[in-house]
Protein backbone atom coordinates (compact mmCIF):
# COMPACT_ATOMS: atom_id res chain seq x y z
CA UNK A 1 0.00 0.00 0.00
CA UNK A 2 2.59 2.14 1.05
CA UNK A 3 4.17 3.44 -2.54
CA UNK A 4 7.69 2.51 -1.47
CA UNK A 5 9.00 1.83 2.59
CA UNK A 6 10.44 5.03 3.77
CA UNK A 7 13.59 3.35 4.78
CA UNK A 8 16.94 4.70 3.23
CA UNK A 9 17.18 3.77 0.28
CA UNK A 10 20.53 3.26 -1.66
CA UNK A 11 21.62 6.34 -3.83
CA UNK A 12 22.03 3.54 -6.85
CA UNK A 13 18.43 2.83 -6.61
CA UNK A 14 17.34 5.99 -7.26
CA UNK A 15 15.48 5.84 -10.73
CA UNK A 16 17.67 7.20 -13.62
CA UNK A 17 16.12 9.88 -15.94
CA UNK A 18 16.34 7.45 -19.26
CA UNK A 19 13.68 5.46 -17.17
CA UNK A 20 11.56 7.79 -16.93
CA UNK A 21 11.62 9.41 -19.85
CA UNK A 22 11.27 5.65 -20.91
CA UNK A 23 8.05 5.28 -18.59
CA UNK A 24 7.10 8.65 -19.60
CA UNK A 25 6.84 8.05 -23.13
CA UNK A 26 4.89 4.60 -22.60
CA UNK A 27 2.45 6.01 -20.63
CA UNK A 28 1.64 8.67 -23.29
CA UNK A 29 1.28 6.19 -26.02
CA UNK A 30 -0.86 3.98 -23.17
CA UNK A 31 -3.07 6.97 -23.18
CA UNK A 32 -3.52 7.63 -26.71
CA UNK A 33 -4.22 4.16 -27.51
CA UNK A 34 -6.96 4.29 -24.16
CA UNK A 35 -7.68 7.82 -25.98
CA UNK A 36 -8.46 6.03 -29.68
CA UNK A 37 -9.37 2.39 -28.56
CA UNK A 38 -10.00 1.34 -25.29
CA UNK A 39 -12.02 4.54 -24.08
CA UNK A 40 -15.29 4.14 -25.50
CA UNK A 41 -15.80 0.38 -24.43
CA UNK A 42 -14.32 0.67 -21.08
CA UNK A 43 -15.49 4.12 -20.07
CA UNK A 44 -19.23 2.84 -20.57
CA UNK A 45 -18.85 -0.61 -19.72
CA UNK A 46 -19.57 0.36 -16.26
CA UNK A 47 -17.76 -1.50 -13.21
CA UNK A 48 -15.21 -0.42 -11.35
CA UNK A 49 -12.07 1.56 -12.66
CA UNK A 50 -9.42 -0.99 -13.90
CA UNK A 51 -6.39 0.20 -11.77
CA UNK A 52 -8.46 1.22 -8.68
CA UNK A 53 -5.39 1.53 -6.33
CA UNK A 54 -2.46 1.10 -8.67
CA UNK A 55 0.39 3.49 -7.69
CA UNK A 56 1.66 4.47 -10.88
CA UNK A 57 4.12 7.63 -11.16
CA UNK A 58 2.33 10.96 -12.45
CA UNK A 59 4.10 11.47 -15.61
CA UNK A 60 6.63 14.72 -14.84
CA UNK A 61 5.15 16.65 -17.61
CA UNK A 62 2.09 16.58 -15.33
CA UNK A 63 4.04 17.52 -12.33
CA UNK A 64 5.30 20.06 -13.96
CA UNK A 65 2.34 21.78 -15.58
CA UNK A 66 -0.64 21.41 -13.27
CA UNK A 67 0.73 23.47 -9.83
CA UNK A 68 -1.03 25.42 -7.12
CA UNK A 69 1.47 28.00 -5.99
CA UNK A 70 -0.35 31.48 -5.48
CA UNK A 71 2.88 33.46 -5.81
CA UNK A 72 2.99 32.90 -9.47
CA UNK A 73 -0.39 32.95 -10.28
CA UNK A 74 -4.08 31.51 -9.01
CA UNK A 75 -4.40 29.32 -12.29
CA UNK A 76 -3.04 25.81 -12.35
CA UNK A 77 -0.69 26.61 -15.81
CA UNK A 78 0.25 29.69 -13.98
CA UNK A 79 3.20 28.39 -12.35
CA UNK A 80 4.60 26.21 -14.91
CA UNK A 81 4.76 30.28 -17.52
CA UNK A 82 5.53 32.63 -14.07
CA UNK A 83 8.26 30.78 -11.71
CA UNK A 84 11.07 31.05 -14.19
CA UNK A 85 11.97 34.88 -12.06
CA UNK A 86 12.19 32.81 -9.06
CA UNK A 87 16.17 32.85 -8.08
CA UNK A 88 17.35 29.91 -6.19
CA UNK A 89 20.59 30.99 -5.58
CA UNK A 90 22.01 31.95 -3.56
CA UNK A 91 19.34 30.46 -1.26
CA UNK A 92 19.45 30.32 2.58
CA UNK A 93 16.79 28.76 5.64
CA UNK A 94 16.81 30.19 9.08
CA UNK A 95 16.03 27.46 11.30
CA UNK A 96 15.43 29.30 14.93
CA UNK A 97 13.74 30.01 17.67
CA UNK A 98 13.25 27.22 20.70
CA UNK A 99 16.66 25.25 19.45
CA UNK A 100 19.73 25.11 21.22
CA UNK A 101 21.68 26.21 18.20
CA UNK A 102 19.67 28.23 15.48
CA UNK A 103 21.69 28.05 12.37
CA UNK A 104 21.35 29.26 8.83
CA UNK A 105 21.92 26.21 6.12
CA UNK A 106 22.49 27.41 2.59
CA UNK A 107 20.73 24.95 -0.11
CA UNK A 108 24.34 23.48 -1.08
CA UNK A 109 24.47 22.43 3.26
CA UNK A 110 21.44 20.84 2.64
CA UNK A 111 22.32 18.94 -0.19
CA UNK A 112 25.61 18.04 1.31
CA UNK A 113 25.01 17.40 4.99
CA UNK A 114 21.80 15.27 4.39
CA UNK A 115 22.22 13.08 1.68
CA UNK A 116 18.51 13.50 -0.09
CA UNK A 117 17.32 9.77 -0.78
CA UNK A 118 13.84 9.04 -2.81
CA UNK A 119 10.56 8.70 -1.30
CA UNK A 120 7.76 8.12 -3.42
CA UNK A 121 4.60 9.32 -2.07
CA UNK A 122 1.24 10.14 -2.85
CA UNK A 123 0.25 14.02 -3.43
CA UNK A 124 -3.63 14.78 -2.30
CA UNK A 125 -4.63 18.29 -2.93
CA UNK A 126 -7.69 19.16 -0.51
CA UNK A 127 -9.50 20.12 -4.12
CA UNK A 128 -10.06 16.64 -4.59
CA UNK A 129 -7.17 15.63 -6.94
CA UNK A 130 -3.98 13.84 -6.35
CA UNK A 131 -0.49 12.67 -7.78
CA UNK A 132 1.94 10.10 -7.15
CA UNK A 133 5.58 11.97 -6.97
CA UNK A 134 9.12 10.50 -6.72
CA UNK A 135 10.63 13.22 -4.51
CA UNK A 136 13.85 13.80 -3.59
CA UNK A 137 14.52 14.69 0.10
CA UNK A 138 15.91 14.60 3.82
CA UNK A 139 13.71 13.38 6.31
CA UNK A 140 12.72 16.95 8.29
CA UNK A 141 14.00 14.98 11.90
CA UNK A 142 17.45 14.71 10.83
CA UNK A 143 17.56 18.79 10.03
CA UNK A 144 15.89 19.31 13.39
CA UNK A 145 18.20 17.06 15.63
CA UNK A 146 21.06 19.40 14.00
CA UNK A 147 19.46 22.50 15.81
CA UNK A 148 18.81 20.82 18.98
CA UNK A 149 14.89 21.94 20.22
CA UNK A 150 14.63 22.94 23.52
CA UNK A 151 12.03 21.24 25.46
CA UNK A 152 9.41 24.17 24.97
CA UNK A 153 9.29 23.47 21.45
CA UNK A 154 5.72 22.55 20.44
CA UNK A 155 4.95 23.37 16.56
CA UNK A 156 7.01 24.47 13.58
CA UNK A 157 6.19 27.05 11.58
CA UNK A 158 7.40 26.87 7.66
CA UNK A 159 7.93 30.22 6.22
CA UNK A 160 8.01 30.83 1.93
CA UNK A 161 10.25 33.74 0.62
CA UNK A 162 8.30 36.98 0.56
CA UNK A 163 9.65 38.82 -2.85
CA UNK A 164 7.23 40.30 -4.81
CA UNK A 165 9.75 40.76 -7.45
CA UNK A 166 10.25 37.33 -8.01
CA UNK A 167 7.17 36.40 -6.43
CA UNK A 168 4.54 38.63 -9.03
CA UNK A 169 1.49 37.42 -7.28
CA UNK A 170 2.09 38.59 -4.31
CA UNK A 171 1.56 41.89 -5.62
CA UNK A 172 -2.28 41.04 -5.04
CA UNK A 173 -3.19 40.73 -1.60
CA UNK A 174 -5.25 37.34 -2.50
CA UNK A 175 -3.67 35.85 0.25
CA UNK A 176 -1.41 37.20 3.90
CA UNK A 177 1.96 37.35 2.66
CA UNK A 178 4.19 35.51 3.24
CA UNK A 179 2.90 31.83 3.15
CA UNK A 180 3.00 30.55 6.30
CA UNK A 181 2.45 26.85 7.43
CA UNK A 182 3.45 24.41 10.27
CA UNK A 183 3.09 20.95 12.09
CA UNK A 184 3.15 19.72 15.62
CA UNK A 185 6.14 18.80 16.59
CA UNK A 186 5.53 15.47 16.63
CA UNK A 187 3.96 15.71 13.10
CA UNK A 188 7.20 17.35 12.21
CA UNK A 189 9.48 14.86 13.35
CA UNK A 190 7.55 12.06 11.81
CA UNK A 191 9.96 9.71 9.64
CA UNK A 192 7.64 10.53 6.66
CA UNK A 193 7.85 14.30 6.74
CA UNK A 194 10.49 15.35 5.02
CA UNK A 195 11.87 18.38 3.13
CA UNK A 196 12.07 17.83 -0.19
CA UNK A 197 15.37 19.00 -2.77
CA UNK A 198 14.17 17.62 -5.56
CA UNK A 199 11.86 15.33 -7.59
CA UNK A 200 12.45 12.84 -10.41
CA UNK A 201 15.94 12.22 -9.44
CA UNK A 202 17.08 16.29 -10.05
CA UNK A 203 16.26 19.37 -8.05
CA UNK A 204 13.15 20.80 -7.50
CA UNK A 205 11.78 22.78 -10.65
CA UNK A 206 10.77 26.10 -9.13
CA UNK A 207 7.19 25.81 -9.93
CA UNK A 208 7.46 22.79 -7.40
CA UNK A 209 8.89 25.01 -4.87
CA UNK A 210 12.43 25.29 -5.29
CA UNK A 211 15.22 24.97 -3.71
CA UNK A 212 13.53 23.65 -0.55
CA UNK A 213 9.57 22.78 0.09
CA UNK A 214 8.16 20.65 2.83
CA UNK A 215 6.54 17.32 2.11
CA UNK A 216 3.68 15.35 4.47
CA UNK A 217 2.22 12.82 2.10
CA UNK A 218 -0.54 12.07 4.59
CA UNK A 219 -2.35 15.53 4.67
CA UNK A 220 -3.60 17.99 1.74
CA UNK A 221 -1.20 19.27 -0.25
CA UNK A 222 -1.65 23.28 1.04
CA UNK A 223 0.28 22.01 4.12
CA UNK A 224 4.00 21.15 2.13
CA UNK A 225 4.64 24.52 1.63
CA UNK A 226 7.17 25.52 -1.14
CA UNK A 227 10.22 27.98 -1.36
CA UNK A 228 11.47 27.78 2.93
CA UNK A 229 13.14 30.73 4.02
CA UNK A 230 12.74 30.19 7.70
CA UNK A 231 11.78 27.24 10.30
CA UNK A 232 11.20 28.33 13.41
CA UNK A 233 10.22 26.39 16.66
CA UNK A 234 7.99 27.75 18.79
CA UNK A 235 5.78 27.15 21.91
CA UNK A 236 2.61 28.56 20.48
CA UNK A 237 0.29 27.32 17.42
CA UNK A 238 1.68 29.56 14.73
CA UNK A 239 -1.39 30.94 12.73
CA UNK A 240 -1.16 29.08 9.24
CA UNK A 241 -2.30 30.75 5.59
CA UNK A 242 -4.77 28.75 4.83
CA UNK A 243 -6.75 28.57 8.64
CA UNK A 244 -6.14 32.16 8.69
CA UNK A 245 -7.97 33.17 5.17
CA UNK A 246 -10.86 30.74 5.37
CA UNK A 247 -10.96 28.81 9.03
CA UNK A 248 -14.11 26.95 8.82
CA UNK A 249 -12.57 25.33 5.65
CA UNK A 250 -9.01 24.62 6.17
CA UNK A 251 -7.90 23.77 9.39
CA UNK A 252 -4.24 23.35 11.38
CA UNK A 253 -4.21 19.61 10.70
CA UNK A 254 -5.85 18.93 7.37
CA UNK A 255 -5.32 15.35 7.20
CA UNK A 256 -6.46 13.80 4.22
CA UNK A 257 -9.79 12.34 5.73
CA UNK A 258 -12.37 10.62 3.32
CA UNK A 259 -15.30 11.01 6.01
CA UNK A 260 -14.91 14.84 6.41
CA UNK A 261 -15.73 16.87 3.49
CA UNK A 262 -14.61 20.88 2.55
CA UNK A 263 -17.41 22.48 2.51
CA UNK A 264 -17.36 23.29 -1.34
CA UNK A 265 -16.42 19.61 -2.47
CA UNK A 266 -16.70 15.81 -1.33
CA UNK A 267 -13.46 14.54 0.13
CA UNK A 268 -14.65 11.11 -0.38
CA UNK A 269 -12.92 10.68 -3.85
CA UNK A 270 -10.28 11.98 -6.10
CA UNK A 271 -9.08 12.22 -9.64
CA UNK A 272 -5.72 10.81 -9.55
CA UNK A 273 -4.16 13.40 -12.70
CA UNK A 274 -3.78 11.25 -15.10
CA UNK A 275 -7.16 8.94 -15.18
CA UNK A 276 -10.62 9.45 -15.72
CA UNK A 277 -12.56 8.10 -13.01
CA UNK A 278 -12.04 8.73 -9.72
CA UNK A 279 -11.27 6.62 -7.17
CA UNK A 280 -11.96 7.06 -3.12
CA UNK A 281 -9.57 8.54 -1.02
CA UNK A 282 -7.88 6.32 1.70
CA UNK A 283 -7.50 7.62 5.39
CA UNK A 284 -4.33 9.45 5.85
CA UNK A 285 -4.20 9.40 2.30
CA UNK A 286 -3.28 5.39 2.30
CA UNK A 287 -0.77 6.22 5.36
CA UNK A 288 -2.53 5.54 8.61
CA UNK A 289 -0.69 2.38 9.24
CA UNK A 290 1.89 5.08 9.75
CA UNK A 291 0.67 8.13 11.38
CA UNK A 292 -2.69 7.38 12.99
CA UNK A 293 -1.15 6.64 16.12
CA UNK A 294 -0.38 10.93 15.99
CA UNK A 295 -4.28 11.84 16.13
CA UNK A 296 -5.06 8.88 18.94
CA UNK A 297 -8.06 9.81 20.94
CA UNK A 298 -8.49 13.09 18.74
CA UNK A 299 -12.21 14.46 17.30
CA UNK A 300 -10.83 14.07 13.50
CA UNK A 301 -14.09 15.96 12.59
CA UNK A 302 -13.49 18.91 14.85
CA UNK A 303 -10.00 19.03 14.43
CA UNK A 304 -9.89 18.92 10.41
CA UNK B 1 -29.10 46.39 -46.82
CA UNK B 2 -31.72 47.26 -44.26
CA UNK B 3 -30.47 47.30 -40.88
CA UNK B 4 -32.95 43.96 -40.60
CA UNK B 5 -31.37 42.29 -43.25
CA UNK B 6 -27.90 43.05 -42.04
CA UNK B 7 -28.48 41.68 -38.78
CA UNK B 8 -30.02 38.47 -40.22
CA UNK B 9 -27.48 37.63 -43.39
CA UNK B 10 -24.16 39.14 -41.78
CA UNK B 11 -24.13 39.69 -38.16
CA UNK B 12 -26.33 36.88 -36.96
CA UNK B 13 -23.86 34.68 -38.77
CA UNK B 14 -21.00 36.37 -37.71
CA UNK B 15 -22.41 35.80 -34.33
CA UNK B 16 -22.55 31.94 -34.49
CA UNK B 17 -19.43 31.99 -35.93
CA UNK B 18 -17.69 33.36 -33.20
CA UNK B 19 -20.00 31.80 -30.27
CA UNK B 20 -18.56 28.76 -32.05
CA UNK B 21 -15.05 29.17 -31.64
CA UNK B 22 -14.88 28.24 -28.00
CA UNK B 23 -16.58 25.16 -28.40
CA UNK B 24 -14.21 24.26 -31.46
CA UNK B 25 -11.13 25.07 -29.64
CA UNK B 26 -12.09 22.88 -26.69
CA UNK B 27 -13.03 20.07 -29.60
CA UNK B 28 -9.55 20.18 -30.68
CA UNK B 29 -8.15 20.09 -27.40
CA UNK B 30 -10.14 17.23 -26.87
CA UNK B 31 -8.86 15.33 -30.10
CA UNK B 32 -4.99 16.17 -29.71
CA UNK B 33 -4.71 15.89 -25.70
CA UNK B 34 -4.85 19.59 -25.11
CA UNK B 35 -6.53 19.87 -22.02
CA UNK B 36 -3.94 19.67 -19.40
CA UNK B 37 -3.39 17.03 -16.96
CA UNK B 38 -7.32 17.35 -15.71
CA UNK B 39 -9.14 16.97 -18.97
CA UNK B 40 -12.36 16.80 -17.12
CA UNK B 41 -11.56 19.95 -15.08
CA UNK B 42 -10.68 22.04 -17.98
CA UNK B 43 -14.00 20.90 -19.94
CA UNK B 44 -15.72 22.31 -16.71
CA UNK B 45 -14.12 25.46 -16.40
CA UNK B 46 -13.89 26.68 -20.52
CA UNK B 47 -17.76 25.79 -20.92
CA UNK B 48 -18.86 27.25 -17.85
CA UNK B 49 -16.28 30.69 -18.41
CA UNK B 50 -18.03 30.48 -21.99
CA UNK B 51 -21.54 30.03 -20.94
CA UNK B 52 -21.31 33.34 -18.35
CA UNK B 53 -19.65 35.22 -20.83
CA UNK B 54 -22.36 34.25 -23.69
CA UNK B 55 -24.87 35.35 -21.02
CA UNK B 56 -23.34 38.78 -20.30
CA UNK B 57 -22.78 39.80 -24.00
CA UNK B 58 -26.74 38.60 -24.52
CA UNK B 59 -27.86 41.29 -21.46
CA UNK B 60 -25.50 43.82 -23.52
CA UNK B 61 -27.46 43.73 -26.47
CA UNK B 62 -30.02 45.81 -25.66
CA UNK B 63 -28.10 48.61 -24.48
CA UNK B 64 -25.45 48.39 -26.83
CA UNK B 65 -28.65 48.62 -29.26
CA UNK B 66 -29.50 52.12 -27.32
CA UNK B 67 -26.22 53.54 -27.87
CA UNK B 68 -26.01 53.21 -31.25
CA UNK B 69 -29.90 53.63 -31.84
CA UNK B 70 -29.68 50.47 -34.07
CA UNK B 71 -33.02 48.91 -32.95
CA UNK B 72 -32.25 46.19 -35.40
CA UNK B 73 -29.60 44.51 -33.30
CA UNK B 74 -32.30 43.17 -30.70
CA UNK B 75 -32.36 39.35 -32.31
CA UNK B 76 -28.46 39.27 -31.55
CA UNK B 77 -29.74 38.87 -27.85
CA UNK B 78 -31.32 35.45 -28.88
CA UNK B 79 -28.59 34.14 -30.61
CA UNK B 80 -26.48 34.98 -28.17
CA UNK B 81 -29.13 33.28 -25.04
CA UNK B 82 -28.95 30.45 -26.90
CA UNK B 83 -24.95 30.26 -27.65
CA UNK B 84 -24.71 30.81 -23.87
CA UNK B 85 -27.39 27.96 -22.96
CA UNK B 86 -26.05 25.43 -25.15
CA UNK B 87 -22.33 25.63 -23.45
CA UNK B 88 -24.11 25.74 -20.12
CA UNK B 89 -25.65 22.41 -21.26
CA UNK B 90 -22.01 21.00 -22.14
CA UNK B 91 -21.04 22.23 -18.59
CA UNK B 92 -23.54 20.75 -16.28
CA UNK B 93 -23.58 17.62 -18.37
CA UNK B 94 -19.91 17.28 -17.85
CA UNK B 95 -20.38 17.91 -14.11
CA UNK B 96 -23.09 15.18 -14.29
CA UNK B 97 -20.73 12.64 -15.70
CA UNK B 98 -18.20 13.46 -13.33
CA UNK B 99 -20.44 13.35 -10.79
CA UNK B 100 -22.05 9.60 -11.17
CA UNK B 101 -20.65 7.56 -13.86
CA UNK B 102 -17.24 9.09 -13.20
CA UNK B 103 -17.55 8.54 -9.69
CA UNK B 104 -17.91 5.30 -9.74
CA UNK B 105 -21.98 5.60 -8.95
CA UNK B 106 -23.55 5.07 -12.09
CA UNK B 107 -26.63 6.75 -13.02
CA UNK B 108 -27.43 7.86 -9.58
CA UNK B 109 -30.30 11.04 -9.17
CA UNK B 110 -29.30 11.02 -5.48
CA UNK B 111 -25.76 12.10 -5.48
CA UNK B 112 -26.31 14.92 -7.58
CA UNK B 113 -29.46 16.08 -5.48
CA UNK B 114 -27.06 15.76 -2.45
CA UNK B 115 -24.39 17.70 -4.14
CA UNK B 116 -27.13 20.46 -5.52
CA UNK B 117 -28.16 20.95 -1.62
CA UNK B 118 -25.13 20.63 0.21
CA UNK B 119 -23.37 23.09 -1.74
CA UNK B 120 -24.36 26.45 -2.00
CA UNK B 121 -22.09 26.92 -5.16
CA UNK B 122 -23.42 24.16 -7.02
CA UNK B 123 -26.85 25.46 -5.65
CA UNK B 124 -26.64 28.45 -7.32
CA UNK B 125 -25.30 27.25 -10.78
CA UNK B 126 -28.33 24.99 -10.74
CA UNK B 127 -30.67 27.56 -10.01
CA UNK B 128 -29.50 29.54 -12.68
CA UNK B 129 -29.44 26.32 -15.26
CA UNK B 130 -33.48 25.39 -14.32
CA UNK B 131 -34.20 29.45 -15.33
CA UNK B 132 -32.62 29.61 -17.89
CA UNK B 133 -33.97 26.45 -19.24
CA UNK B 134 -37.66 27.48 -20.18
CA UNK B 135 -35.91 30.50 -22.04
CA UNK B 136 -33.84 28.41 -24.30
CA UNK B 137 -37.24 26.19 -25.04
CA UNK B 138 -38.92 29.17 -25.95
CA UNK B 139 -37.02 30.83 -28.11
CA UNK B 140 -38.61 30.02 -31.13
CA UNK B 141 -41.00 33.20 -32.55
CA UNK B 142 -43.49 30.21 -32.54
CA UNK B 143 -43.67 30.14 -28.79
CA UNK B 144 -43.76 33.93 -28.96
CA UNK B 145 -46.99 33.48 -30.70
CA UNK B 146 -48.31 30.80 -28.51
CA UNK B 147 -47.70 32.50 -25.30
CA UNK B 148 -48.52 36.20 -26.48
CA UNK B 149 -45.74 39.02 -26.43
CA UNK B 150 -46.73 40.07 -22.94
CA UNK B 151 -46.28 37.16 -21.45
CA UNK B 152 -43.47 35.73 -23.38
CA UNK B 153 -41.38 38.88 -22.05
CA UNK B 154 -42.63 38.56 -18.89
CA UNK B 155 -41.16 34.95 -18.49
CA UNK B 156 -37.93 35.86 -20.50
CA UNK B 157 -36.84 38.58 -17.91
CA UNK B 158 -36.08 35.37 -15.57
CA UNK B 159 -32.57 35.79 -17.09
CA UNK B 160 -32.23 38.97 -15.07
CA UNK B 161 -32.31 36.89 -12.15
CA UNK B 162 -30.51 33.64 -13.69
CA UNK B 163 -27.40 35.70 -14.26
CA UNK B 164 -26.68 37.07 -10.86
CA UNK B 165 -27.22 33.71 -9.65
CA UNK B 166 -24.90 32.63 -12.64
CA UNK B 167 -22.33 35.21 -11.27
CA UNK B 168 -22.66 33.94 -7.54
CA UNK B 169 -21.92 30.11 -8.28
CA UNK B 170 -18.92 31.75 -9.73
CA UNK B 171 -18.07 33.61 -6.88
CA UNK B 172 -18.73 31.04 -4.33
CA UNK B 173 -16.73 28.74 -6.12
CA UNK B 174 -12.74 30.25 -6.25
CA UNK B 175 -11.00 29.73 -3.37
CA UNK B 176 -9.09 32.97 -3.12
CA UNK B 177 -8.89 35.04 -6.05
CA UNK B 178 -11.87 37.08 -6.53
CA UNK B 179 -10.70 38.93 -9.90
CA UNK B 180 -12.08 37.45 -12.61
CA UNK B 181 -15.59 36.77 -10.82
CA UNK B 182 -15.17 39.77 -9.40
CA UNK B 183 -15.37 41.61 -13.44
CA UNK B 184 -18.11 39.02 -14.27
CA UNK B 185 -20.11 40.59 -11.20
CA UNK B 186 -18.97 44.07 -11.94
CA UNK B 187 -20.44 43.77 -15.73
CA UNK B 188 -24.27 42.04 -14.94
CA UNK B 189 -24.49 44.50 -12.29
CA UNK B 190 -23.91 47.04 -14.59
CA UNK B 191 -26.00 45.81 -17.36
CA UNK B 192 -29.03 45.11 -14.62
CA UNK B 193 -28.02 48.44 -13.36
CA UNK B 194 -28.89 50.21 -16.95
CA UNK B 195 -31.92 47.91 -17.43
CA UNK B 196 -33.51 49.27 -13.84
CA UNK B 197 -33.02 52.54 -14.88
CA UNK B 198 -34.50 52.53 -18.06
CA UNK B 199 -37.41 50.80 -17.25
CA UNK B 200 -37.75 53.99 -14.37
CA UNK B 201 -37.28 56.48 -16.49
CA UNK B 202 -38.84 55.22 -19.33
CA UNK B 203 -40.93 57.69 -21.92
CA UNK B 204 -42.48 57.74 -24.92
CA UNK B 205 -39.62 59.20 -26.72
CA UNK B 206 -36.49 57.90 -27.76
CA UNK B 207 -34.43 60.45 -27.10
CA UNK B 208 -34.50 60.41 -23.40
CA UNK B 209 -33.20 57.34 -23.62
CA UNK B 210 -30.29 58.32 -25.57
CA UNK B 211 -29.34 60.34 -22.62
CA UNK B 212 -28.70 57.38 -20.59
C1 LIG C 1 -26.68 22.56 -12.56
C2 LIG C 1 -26.00 23.60 -12.84
C3 LIG C 1 -24.51 23.78 -12.66
C4 LIG C 1 -23.60 23.01 -12.01
C5 LIG C 1 -23.83 21.72 -11.25
C6 LIG C 1 -22.31 23.63 -12.17
C7 LIG C 1 -21.12 23.12 -11.66
C8 LIG C 1 -19.89 23.71 -11.77
C9 LIG C 1 -18.67 23.16 -11.28
C10 LIG C 1 -18.52 21.82 -10.56
C11 LIG C 1 -17.68 24.04 -11.55
C12 LIG C 1 -16.20 23.88 -11.24
C13 LIG C 1 -15.94 24.22 -9.82
C14 LIG C 1 -14.50 24.00 -9.39
O1 LIG C 1 -13.65 23.74 -10.22
O2 LIG C 1 -14.24 24.10 -8.20
C15 LIG C 1 -18.29 25.16 -12.22
C16 LIG C 1 -17.62 26.28 -12.64
C17 LIG C 1 -18.22 27.33 -13.31
N1 LIG C 1 -19.53 27.41 -13.73
FE1 LIG C 1 -20.99 26.11 -13.32
N2 LIG C 1 -22.45 24.78 -12.89
C18 LIG C 1 -23.78 24.91 -13.21
C19 LIG C 1 -24.37 25.92 -13.96
C20 LIG C 1 -23.68 26.98 -14.47
C21 LIG C 1 -24.28 28.02 -15.30
C22 LIG C 1 -25.74 28.06 -15.73
C23 LIG C 1 -23.27 28.91 -15.59
C24 LIG C 1 -23.28 30.16 -16.42
C25 LIG C 1 -24.21 30.57 -17.17
C26 LIG C 1 -22.06 28.43 -14.94
C27 LIG C 1 -20.85 29.08 -14.97
C28 LIG C 1 -19.70 28.61 -14.37
C29 LIG C 1 -18.46 29.35 -14.36
C30 LIG C 1 -18.21 30.73 -14.96
C31 LIG C 1 -17.52 28.53 -13.69
C32 LIG C 1 -16.09 28.86 -13.37
C33 LIG C 1 -15.18 28.57 -14.50
C34 LIG C 1 -13.74 28.86 -14.11
O3 LIG C 1 -13.38 28.67 -12.94
O4 LIG C 1 -13.00 29.25 -14.99
N3 LIG C 1 -22.35 27.26 -14.28
N4 LIG C 1 -19.65 24.93 -12.34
Amino acid sequence: MLIRRPDPIAGGEITDERVYQNRRRFLETMGLATLGLAAPGSLWAGGPPRALQSDELTPLEDVLSYNNFYEFGTGKDDPAKNAHTLRTRPWTVDVEGEVHEPRTFGIEDLWQRFTPEERVYRLRCVEAWSMVIPWLGLPLRDLLSAVRPTSHARYVEFTTLLDPEQMPGQRRGILPWPYVEALRLDEAMHPLTILALGLYGKALPNQNGAPVRLVVPWKYGFKSIKSIVRIRLVREQPTTTWNAAAPREYGLYANVNPMVDHPRWTQARERRIGELRKRPTLMFNGYADQVASLYAGMDLRRNY
Amino acid sequence: MTPGAFVRRVARPLVWVGAAVPGTWLLLDALTGGLGANPVETVTHRTGLTALTLLALSLSVRPTRDLLRFGALMPLRRTLGLAAYTYAVVHVLTYGVDQTYLSGLGVSPAAIVEDVRERPYVTMGFLAFVLLTPLAVTSTSGWVKRLGATRWRWLHRLVYLAAPLAVVHFLWLVKADLLLPGWFALAVAVLLGYRAVVRRRRTPTASSRLIL
